[in-house]
């Protein structure tokens, strides 16, 4: 793959008039600026951008064709793998999904224990979004700062799945294991030194001239244009749309938890900057009071045709190895039917379009990435903007590779 | 959300498309409209215009493959109104050799979907300004979600230290791709019909044998 396909602007004599063609760069498919594997073909006048071809599908793994091999249960794994700076939530559309094909509900403790994680996890990405974003636009303190409170969530994360990233952990009917002891605890006192650190990152971002003069009236994307591309999450409130699903169609425990949803006004860059930084200290808010409200219970669903019988009972009774193996080897059939199930993931509508034929693997299942149709805007985004600043719209995006080759 | 507003959308969508619409199904909670295809601009311009529907985006596209339907692509389209908070999927059916008009001039956001769905799907979707392929690799031949393409493809890459490049070969498997449908007779939560089990049913007419 060639630097520039054109190594120097030729000119053309017309008329007097000396045209010349736009320049054709090659952006990636390595840069760290590109947040993964992205390949833009650009066409540039000078350094402003007046065409922009993403080219994708460097990252892509055939995750829809490999769910359609396995059974229900062996291809929420694959979840975790898709946006992988926000793993549960992806899982939580999968399982989401099933439950209402299954027309079962997850008990209430685990609902909670969901929503707590769905809202680390929130926080997760969206550090992982503002402090890379930042870093594209010259600031490298931020990320210093925000990856260390990474690392605590994801210790969160390995606690209570046994994996930092890749978790496992949202199954279908309840989740995999109960909290371990003292985790609520260590929860519990993150979020009361959090907003120390969402207040440091505030000072050293928001009203930073650089910052500003990098992602004021960068990218605007008015309403209208948010509606047109399938912009959602940050991306759509951004635009001064108060939208989320958390709120509109709430799914789980949200309907019980009081926050505020932030909404942008100006729609560029330092508008979706502002939103995420908002929903951090919501989703703080959210996980407090998951933690205060926790109920005591199971944490899967009793039907044992659907979650595995625990491992002491396994010991004792036929039974339940007889429904431990069946699970686990055959998996539970789901009967016919389809649904489309969104969540709001962090960086907007994930949805899992999900069609069964009754038996034990999906017959089809699409994955709804939001990233695919964000990113499908930066064209329309950067078109008239400088080289720099189409850097600053992929951050402001938050692109991540995994959900949108998938 | 409730299930009566819906109701009164879709019957609100029949009447007025009148024969373009198939058929109107509310299942699950979600509304879902078949349409003609010929018939898909159509419908999808009155879905975003009409205001007692306003489902000012579209969220998705997709393809369902059924091998052995007359039709075997279902196209899907996936909408929201964030006026009224409602959702609906809007249906059609196609095969490998007709092509579906192109949704790009009602909502630009259908532009990669649509790509995406002929690259996995070969649904050719006509006046679309730019179908290339979206998803799999440059060169790439074959259409890999339909039911008849293998999971594990027809070809596999490697870099070849003589040539200096990449090449791709034909797929070698060192074990038989394995594959257990599970669908078992003894599992009373399926009801597959195996040979011999039409008899099993008693006659329901009260009498003893």
């Amino acid at each position: 793959m060639t630097i520039a396909t054109s190594a120097h602007p030729t000119a053309e004599q017309s008329g007097g008039k000396t045209q010349i063609k736009p320049y054709t760069m090659n952006f990636g498919p390595q840069h760290p600026a590109a947040h993964g594997v992205l390949r833009l073909v650009m066409e540039l006048n000078g350094e402003v951008v007046e065409r922009c071809d993403p080219h994708i599908g460097l990252l892509h793994r055939g995750t829809e064709k490999l769910i359609e091999y396995k059974t229900y249960l062996q291809a929420v794994p694959y979840f975790d793998r898709l946006d992988y700076v926000s793993p549960m939530c992806m899982e939580h559309a999968y399982v989401l999904g099933i439950e209402k094909l299954l027309r079962i509900q997850a008990p209430l403790r685990a609902q909670y224990i969901r929503v707590l994680f769905s809202e680390i996890t929130r926080i997760l990405n969206h550090i992982l979004s503002i402090t890379t974003g930042a870093l594209d636009v010259g600031a490298i303190t931020p990320a210093l700062w925000g990856f260390e409170e990474r690392e605590i969530l994801m210790e969160f994360y390995e606690r209570v799945s046994g994996a930092r990233l890749h978790a496992n952990y949202f199954r279908p009917g309840g989740v995999a294991w109960d909290l371990p002891a003292g985790l609520t605890d260590d929860i519990w006192e993150f979020t009361e030194r959090f907003p120390k650190f969402v207040e440091d990152i505030d000072n050293l971002l928001t009203d930073n001239r650089i910052f500003k003069q990098r992602t004021v009236d960068i990218g605007v994307v008015t309403k209208e244009e948010a509606f047109d591309w399938g912009f959602t999450g940050p991306m759509l409130r951004g635009s001064g749309v108060a939208w989320d699903l958390r709120k509109s169609q709430p799914y789980e425990v949200y309907d019980r938890m009081d926050f505020d949803v932030p909404v942008g006004l100006t729609g560029d860059c330092w508008a979706r900057y502002l939103v995420r930084m908002e929903e951090m200290r919501q989703s703080n808010r959210i996980i407090r009071q998951c933690l205060k409200e926790l109920p005591d219970g199971p944490v899967r669903v009793e039907d044992r045709k659907v979650a595995p019988p625990p491992r002491g009972e396994m010991k004792r009774s036929m039974e339940a190895l007889i429904h431990h193996f069946k699970l686990f080897t055959e998996g539970f059939h789901v009967p016919e039917g389809e649904t489309y199930t969104a969540i709001e993931a962090p960086k907007g509508e994930f949805a899992v379009y999900l069609v069964s034929d009754g038996t034990n693997k999906p017959y089809r299942c699409k994955i709804r990435a939001p990233g695919f149709a964000h990113l499908q805007g930066l064209d329309f985004m950067s078109k008239g903007h400088m080289l720099a600043d189409a850097v600053a719209n992929i951050a402001s995006m938050d692109i991540v590779f995994g959900e949108i080759d998938r | 959300m409730s299930e009566q507003a819906l109701k009164e959308v879709g019957d609100h969508i029949a009447a007025t498309l009148g024969d373009d619409v198939l058929k109107v199904e509310l299942k699950l909670g979600e509304l879902m409209v078949t349409v003609r295809r010929p018939a898909i601009l159509k419908a999808l311009t009155f879905l975003r215009d009409d205001p007692a529907c306003s489902f000012e985006q579209l969220l998705d596209v997709t393809a369902v493959d059924w091998p052995e339907r007359a039709e075997r692509f279902e196209v899907v389209y996936n909408l929201i109104s964030y006026k009224h908070n409602r959702r609906i999927r809007v249906k059609l059916t196609t095969d490998e050799d007709t092509p579906v008009a192109s949704a790009v001039p009602v909502f630009s956001a259908a532009n990669w979907f649509e790509r995406e769905t002929w690259d996995l799907y070969g649904v050719f979707f006509a006046d679309h300004p730019d179908l290339r392929r979206i998803l799999t690799d440059y060169g790439f031949e074959g259409h890999p979600l339909r039911k008849d393409f293998p999971m594990t493809g027809y070809v596999e890459c490697r870099y070849d230290e003589d040539q200096k490049r990449v090449v791709y070969e034909p797929v070698r498997l060192t074990q038989d791709f394995r594959t257990f449908d599970f669908l078992s007779p003894w599992e009373g939560m399926t009801n597959v019909m195996l040979p011999g089990d039409e008899k099993a049913q008693a006659p329901n007419d009260g009498s003893k044998p």
